[in-house]
């Protein structure tokens, strides 16, 4: 009795697995499918611009504060902390070519692309959610309207264009804060400080990978928001759930595209 | 030309294998109001749906100008559905259009009229439902038969042949049900429109209704004229009438023996 | 067009956006100092280039005159040519001098060019005769700690000798 017990609660928990790993993919299937017809109703986000200029607005413009604030601290910090290392080894001088390729490379496009799940990510996936919830969407296309050319491929094509903008501003706006804390508070040398960073930092190999990785974390990251704004529940519990998966997901997403894209150009 | 706006033939359709419509047959001639009735969950706005062409019927036809609707391709029901209105039971107005905005919507989406017609038309819409001037208001600030009222301008923003209407007397107060209930009536009547309404409201719903389905079971139950309806002697209908608490259609959900179920106390 | 408040903000958005880019490429990144303008190409053979790499500055009294635009391997010699492309305002000598050196202890490394004697200048496609690789640390070191062993050595034999003077 207890070992039959048994064996239906492991077939039952081997089953969970697998219904959770089947309904994952059918979640990237149904997500790759929106991903290509946006692609295919895009046009109308282009002849109508103002649609997208709207949203650009949202999730561009409304970011700019939480994007230069974060990225003013990350390079005061990233300073700080390199002029610790550097020092013991005499080359204090290499701090500008320190923060100014971390934050080109690495953390200008990745945190960017977490603080733009968190800020405009859940905002999109809430307002569609919602907009589904309260039968908007059905409602468009009960009219005679595609939602997908005149809700989500806007939003999408805003995420696309606003991401590498942010990206490159939170790079500029760290190396500033980095250069405060460098040359006038630590006491680095002005002109050491510039020449080291643009003796070391690659327009094509640093500044334009940069912003390749921001406009492929861009896609990403927008499109993740979108599909689980569309996908959700039709519940209030159901738009929570999707607003903390499109974090979740989209954090995990940034991360791992980073170490695959990194890997492609460095072979580059 | 057929007298019948719409058709719907021995239509079957169900979610994961569980049949919710079992061969209905129903027709909306030109011009008239006609309700569709029955208790919650007997898919009447499912049937809103697939006359919509939202979703697809598992067997049967329904035709909408004499144009199967589920062998349209995503243009043809596109230009199917600019022939129709449809209120949403909640209204459904996009909460971040004004009330203007909302019902000139339809108009900026789907035609190339100049802004100063859109503007003209709007008005001419909000004030057939007495709510001309709350047009600049945003929807959080409707109550919530005003906002019924603006979702059914936009509904006939591009004068359509049907008007569908989804339980459009739903939580409302017994004031803004009977602007509603009039409102669908002289709308009907002046735009020479076909207006469906899905209700579970008998009393307003006999009031203006030319002609009354009874769903049930996933077939049409009983049909006629609301005064027909009234004296009927079907045990259902008369249920569902005079709002009767227990008949054919049974107070509990099907359940296990309930002595069993207390006294072994598992599920 | 109806010009609204978005469209102003957007604006901004982009302006600052272009702004910070071409920040990024002209105060971070090395593309106003790497534009030479015209340049000719010379060669050096190295019997080592040590962790020389491409696009490294070419110094001659310490100022850029130009940059190295390729490292290759000559399997007949075994050496390292060293491609290098140098400003068309500054001439050189034909038997100038090609060094590697490194900025610093354990800073990046550059060509050194010294200039030598001869009346006529190095042109396009030339090849620079008199070069000196790159220093080695270990093989400074095994040489430094050699010398420094046959030094004791030498240096053992007198001093054991001297005190029965």
């Amino acid at each position: 009795m207890i070992k039959s017990n048994l064996i239906i609660s492991i077939a039952h928990f081997l089953r969970g697995i697998g219904h959770r790993m089947i309904s994952r993919v059918w979640r990237l299937g149904a997500g790759t499918r929106l991903f290509l017809l946006t692609i295919m109703y895009s046009g109308e986000s282009f002849r109508r611009f103002h649609l997208t200029l709207r949203e650009i607005y949202f999730t561009g413009v409304m970011s700019l504060l939480i994007i230069i604030v974060s990225a003013f601290f990350v390079g005061m910090v990233l300073a700080l902390q390199g002029y610790n290392t550097l020092q013991k080894y005499g080359s204090s001088e290499a701090i500008g070519v320190l923060v100014a390729l971390s934050l080109v490379r690495e953390l200008g496009p990745v945190v960017t692309a977490l603080l733009f799940a968190g800020r405009a990510g859940t905002a999109i996936t809430a307002e569609i959610g919602l907009m589904k919830t309260t039968e908007q969407l059905s409602a468009m296309e009960m009219m005679a309207v595609n939602p997908i050319a005149r809700v989500v491929a806007p939003r999408f094509w805003a995420g696309v264009i606003s991401m590498p903008i942010l990206a490159a501003l939170f790079s500029m706006v760290g190396v500033l804060g980095g250069y405060l804390v460098a040359v006038p508070l630590i006491g680095v040398d002005s002109g050491a400080f510039w020449s080291q960073m643009q003796a070391n930092v690659d327009v094509r190999a640093d500044i334009v990978n940069g912003v390749i990785k921001s406009v492929v974390f861009a896609v990403a990251c927008t499109m993740i928001a979108l599909f689980e704004g569309f996908d959700a529940p039709p519940t209030a519990e159901g738009v929570s759930h999707a607003t903390t998966r499109t974090v979740v997901i989209s954090s995990l997403t940034v991360l791992g595209l980073d170490f695959v894209l990194t890997s492609f150009m460095m072979v580059v | 030309m057929t007298s019948n706006i719409v058709e719907i033939d021995n239509l079957s359709f169900g979610y994961k294998g569980r049949l919710l419509h079992k061969g209905i047959n129903m027709a909306f001639p030109r011009g008239k109001v006609v309700a569709i009735m029955g208790g919650s969950g007997s898919g009447k706005t499912t049937l809103l749906r697939l006359i919509g062409g939202q979703i697809k019927p598992a067997q049967g036809k329904v035709r909408v100008d004499g144009k199967v609707v589920h062998e349209q391709d995503r243009d043809g029901i596109y230009q199917l559905r600019r022939k129709m209105g449809m209120l949403f039971q909640h209204g459904a107005l996009f909460t971040d259009l004004s009330t203007f905005d909302n019902v000139a919507f339809p108009m900026r989406e789907l035609t190339d009229l100049p802004e100063s017609m859109i503007r003209d038309l709007v008005l001419m819409k909000l004030n057939a439902v007495g709510l001309r001037g709350a047009h600049m208001l945003m929807p959080t600030e409707l109550s919530g038969g005003m906002a019924r009222r603006v979702a059914l301008a936009r509904a006939i923003a591009l004068d359509p042949c049907i008007v569908m209407y989804d339980e459009p007397f739903a939580g409302l107060d017994p004031i803004s049900m009977g602007v509603i209930c009039g409102l669908i009536r002289s709308l009907n009547d002046a735009l020479g429109a076909t207006s469906i309404i899905v209700s579970h409201d008998v009393k307003e719903t006999f009031i203006i209704a030319d002609y009354v389905y009874f769903v049930a079971d996933g077939v049409v139950a009983a049909e006629g004229t609301p005064h027909d309806l009234m004296q009927s002697t079907l045990p259902f209908v008369h249920q569902f009438v005079h709002g009767e608490k227990d008949g054919p259609v049974p107070f509990h959900y099907p359940a296990g023996n309930y002595q069993s179920e207390l006294l072994n106390q598992q599920l | 067009m109806e010009r609204t408040k978005i469209d102003l903000w957007v604006g901004i958005f982009v302006a600052l956006g272009v702004a910070a880019l071409l920040g990024l490429a002209m105060k971070v990144g090395n593309l106003t100092s790497n534009n030479l303008g015209k340049t000719y190409s010379v060669s050096a053979a190295f019997e080592n280039v040590g962790g020389l790499k491409p696009n490294a500055p070419v110094k001659s009294a310490g100022v850029v005159v130009g940059r190295v635009a390729d490292i290759k391997f000559d399997s007949k010699t075994y050496e390292a040519i060293v491609n290098i492309n140098i400003d068309q305002r500054y001439a050189f000598p034909k038997d100038t001098f090609a060094n590697i050196y490194t900025a610093g202890l354990l800073g990046e490394q550059y060509v050194g060019l010294e200039a030598g004697g001869e009346d006529d200048s190095l042109k396009n496609g030339d090849k620079i005769t008199q070069t000196q690789g790159a220093v080695v640390l270990e093989k400074m070191i095994s040489k430094f700690l050699f010398s420094k062993a046959s030094e004791s050595e030498s240096n053992s034999e007198p001093a054991a000798a001297t005190p029965e003077n």
